[in-house]
């Protein structure tokens, strides 16, 4: 058991994915001698040579595409998008191909790969390095979308991602990468090594895709959220005094609805927060199947908390990003009611 | 006269447009062919700089008298070239018994290879076991010179029960492993770049066999083909990338796609990809090129960038009218004639071949694809008969059933 970051910890899945099978390759923009511009791949290229973790052209439709042909040659891929913001010129290989080709093959060729991209805001990159397109990924039969909140989570939903027979997206929260935020952007970060979520196991362990985490149990009101949005709801709760429940979503497809479903039936409430606009969000599909799944046990209506429905400035950044008080506040309306 | 403003003559955008239009004469002047014979057969290792006028010449084998000339004649018997016509005569007479069977309201939709013969089914021959096409919709040769069962194709065509597909592909967009034949999308291009990156997988693991990017003249606008590129230049990667100019992407002439550059093969010169065009209604001429960029391919020399120059004789689809863009006769004034009449000339020629074996062979063949035809509609068309279960319709979006979809599945009924 070392501590160690959420890059270190991401970069450790690949590596022992890499040593346990010749057929897992990386690769992206700046991945190979270089280890990406976050330094997840750092090393990688010197350990298992340039033909298995090197770097591309700047070009994501060529990535995604060149992975979903190995794929179908029998290679497993786990490629960089370097930011999140940059995956649209892949999206069609993405949705249109990855997505279908077990389906419309009836099996014959298969797309076993995983996506890897940093995504959400906090760090001051605007709107070209801030957003989280998980929903864009959730709404397409075919993929699965994950999204973890710390670095024993990361290591162990990687490597079963790649593990995976099916297409995968790994959101990365870039705020996490070096130490869990609670979204008091003046306060100091707290890095990983001073987090019990910092301890990673060595070697090989998987984290089930599908499988939520209740990080805090409570009876008043069920949150749901995922990614960096796990602190600041954690945070949110306790400067608010109120007794919630919080599940880690961990993997938005497959959706662990059982467990979300448990918890509301117990608290009779439900708020839902994430980072990405509003409108059509994952938060609204959430709603949707808690409204499904609980309506004659919900007390009050479930609301969301969500990033407004703009571009992610740069200036204003931290009135963009749900913070403790937004939740703080949400939470209030629920319980009041 | 263009008016004058402040800063200069006006602007006024360049739109191109095709020589002529319905009710003109075809004109096809601007097509320059090389006389058969008369392009040099360089050396699979040739230095790409040194065969740059390649991109801008055509490759041609068979001459006017149906004679076999040149350097990039010799390479097949008169077994193969037999084997060849047959598997051409066998996808023309396909096609136009599918073409009945749609307007018949037997499945929805089709698309014809009218034309187009000689390039699928010669390149196919020239790959070997375990290679693999990324297809476009206009190579179902790939599938018939590489033996894949004429029922099977059907049963796709009419979603019936025993579509290896299930019923969730459009008609004519097969998929066979076993066969070299990576499953068609309907989203342009974006098999040109996976084809790149098979490759690149078969040299990771150091194995020999080779991928082929298969892309129409039009689709090469799209980035996909330029990712494509750039990917089998940086890499080396062991590919043939094919480009089939048939002059049409649906309505819209290949001179849309190419702008102002003069050919498509010259798009690989760029990336120094050796590129070369060939004449795609000669079947002698696809095989030795085709023949020659697998070679290099399989030597880890890299990618080869061929242009099929050839003529879409047919609609685009069974939901197209050409006629509605282009002169009704402009197929018969198609410079390049027609690849299964100039095989079987040549065969003639030969004295391995003749007009009465010919009736016969058309004769055979299309009982084969009448007796096909049969077996597939005991099973069902898109209208009548045993469809996949709708249970079917559920598996295979993932490798195990999520329980969201189960659930869905149930509500349906199953």
């Amino acid at each position: 058991m070392t501590r160690r970051t959420m890059i270190e910890a991401i970069r450790d899945a690949m590596d022992v994915s890499m040593e346990r099978d010749d057929d897992v390759v990386v690769f992206g923009e700046d991945v190979g001698f270089f280890g990406g511009v976050f330094r997840c791949t750092a090393g990688l290229q010197k350990k298992y040579g340039p033909s298995r973790c090197f770097d591309t052209p700047i070009s994501e439709a060529g990535i995604v595409g060149a992975a979903i042909g190995m794929a179908g040659y029998g290679l497993r891929p786990c490629v960089e998008i370097q930011f999140a913001d940059y995956v649209y010129p892949a999206y069609d290989q993405i949705v249109s191909e990855a997505a279908r080709i077990r389906y419309r093959s009836n099996g014959q060729f298969t797309a076993s790969m995983v996506v890897r991209m940093p995504t959400g805001g906090g760090i001051f990159g605007g709107q070209t390095h801030s957003q989280s397109p998980e929903a864009l990924f959730t709404h397409v039969a075919g993929l699965k979308t994950v999204v973890p909140s710390n670095p024993y989570d990361a290591k162990g939903l990687l490597i079963a991602a790649i593990e995976d027979d099916d297409p995968v997206i790994f959101l990365e929260p870039k705020r996490l990468y070096n130490g869990p935020f609670d979204g008091y952007h003046d306060r100091p970060v707290k890095p990983w090594s001073s987090s019990e979520l910092g301890e990673v196991p060595d070697g090989h362990y998987t984290v089930p895709l599908g499988k939520a985490k209740v990080v805090r149990e409570g009876k008043a009101v069920t949150m749901l959220s995922y990614g960096t949005m796990v602190h600041v709801s954690l945070a949110a709760a306790e400067a608010a005094g109120v007794d919630a429940e919080i599940i880690d979503l961990r993997t938005l497809v497959p959706l662990d609805l059982e467990t979300i479903r448990q918890s509301v039936l117990k608290t009779g409430r439900c708020v839902v927060v994430h980072e990405a606009t509003l409108t059509s969000g994952f938060g609204a599909e959430l709603a949707a199947l808690v409204q499904d799944e609980c309506f004659f046990h919900l007390e009050a209506p479930v609301r969301r908390v969500a990033g407004w429905d703009t571009p992610y400035p740069h200036a204003q950044e931290w009135d963009y990003f749900p913070g403790p008080d937004r939740i703080g506040r949400a939470l209030q309306e629920v319980l009041e009611v | 006269m263009s008016e004058e403003t402040e800063t200069g003559p006006t602007l006024s955008l360049h739109v191109p447009e095709p020589a002529v239009r319905p009710g003109d004469t075809p004109d096809f002047s601007n097509v320059t062919i090389a006389r058969a014979g008369q392009v040099p057969r360089p050396p699979v290792d040739v230095a790409p700089d040194d065969i740059r006028d390649m991109a801008f010449s055509i490759i041609r084998v068979l001459n006017r008298d149906a004679v076999a000339v040149g350097p990039w004649a010799g390479l097949l018997s008169a077994e193969e070239l037999r084997e060849g016509l047959k598997h051409m005569m066998t996808l023309r007479a396909f096609d136009a018994r599918m073409m009945i069977a749609q307007r018949q309201g037997k499945t929805s939709f089709y698309m014809q290879n009218l034309g187009e013969e000689a390039i699928a089914c010669a390149f196919q021959k020239a790959l070997s076991p375990g290679d693999m096409n990324f297809p476009t919709y206009r190579q179902a040769g790939l599938l018939i010179a590489a033996g894949y069962p004429l029922v099977d194709m059907m049963n796709q065509i009419y979603s019936n029960e025993k579509d290896p597909l299930k019923g969730r592909q459009l008609p004519i967009m097969y998929s066979s492993r076993d066969h070299g034949f990576y499953s068609i999308s309907g989203n342009l291009a974006t098999q040109f770049i996976q084809a790149v990156g098979w490759g690149m997988a078969s040299a990771i693991k150091g194995d020999s066999k080779i991928s082929a990017a298969w892309i129409g003249d039009g689709s090469t606008a799209e980035s996909d083909f330029h990712a494509g590129l750039v990917f089998a230049s940086t890499y080396k990667a062991p590919v043939v990338l094919n480009i089939v100019n048939n002059q049409w992407a649906i309505s819209t002439f290949q001179g849309i796609a190419r702008g102002g550059s003069g050919t498509f093969a010259a798009r690989g010169l760029g990336f120094g990809i050796p590129s070369l065009r060939v004449d795609g209604n000669d079947y002698l001429a696809v095989y030795a090129v085709a023949k020659w960029a697998i070679e290099r391919a399989r030597r880890n020399l890299g990618p080869t960038l061929i242009e099929h120059v050839t003529y879409r004789v047919g609609g685009h689809s069974t939901s197209d009218d050409p006629a509605a863009y282009r002169p009704k006769t402009e197929s018969d004034a198609w410079p390049l004639g027609d690849p299964v009449m100039r095989l079987k000339n040549h065969l003639i020629e030969l004295g391995e071949w003749s007009d009465e074996r010919h009736t016969q062979a058309e004769a055979q063949i299309r009982d084969e694809i009448i007796t096909a035809q049969k077996e597939a509609e005991k099973h069902g068309t898109l209208h009548s008969g045993q469809h996949p279960s709708v249970r079917d319709m559920f598996e295979g979006v993932y490798a195990e059933m999520p329980p969201h979809l189960r659930r869905q599945r149930q509500q349906a009924g199953y």
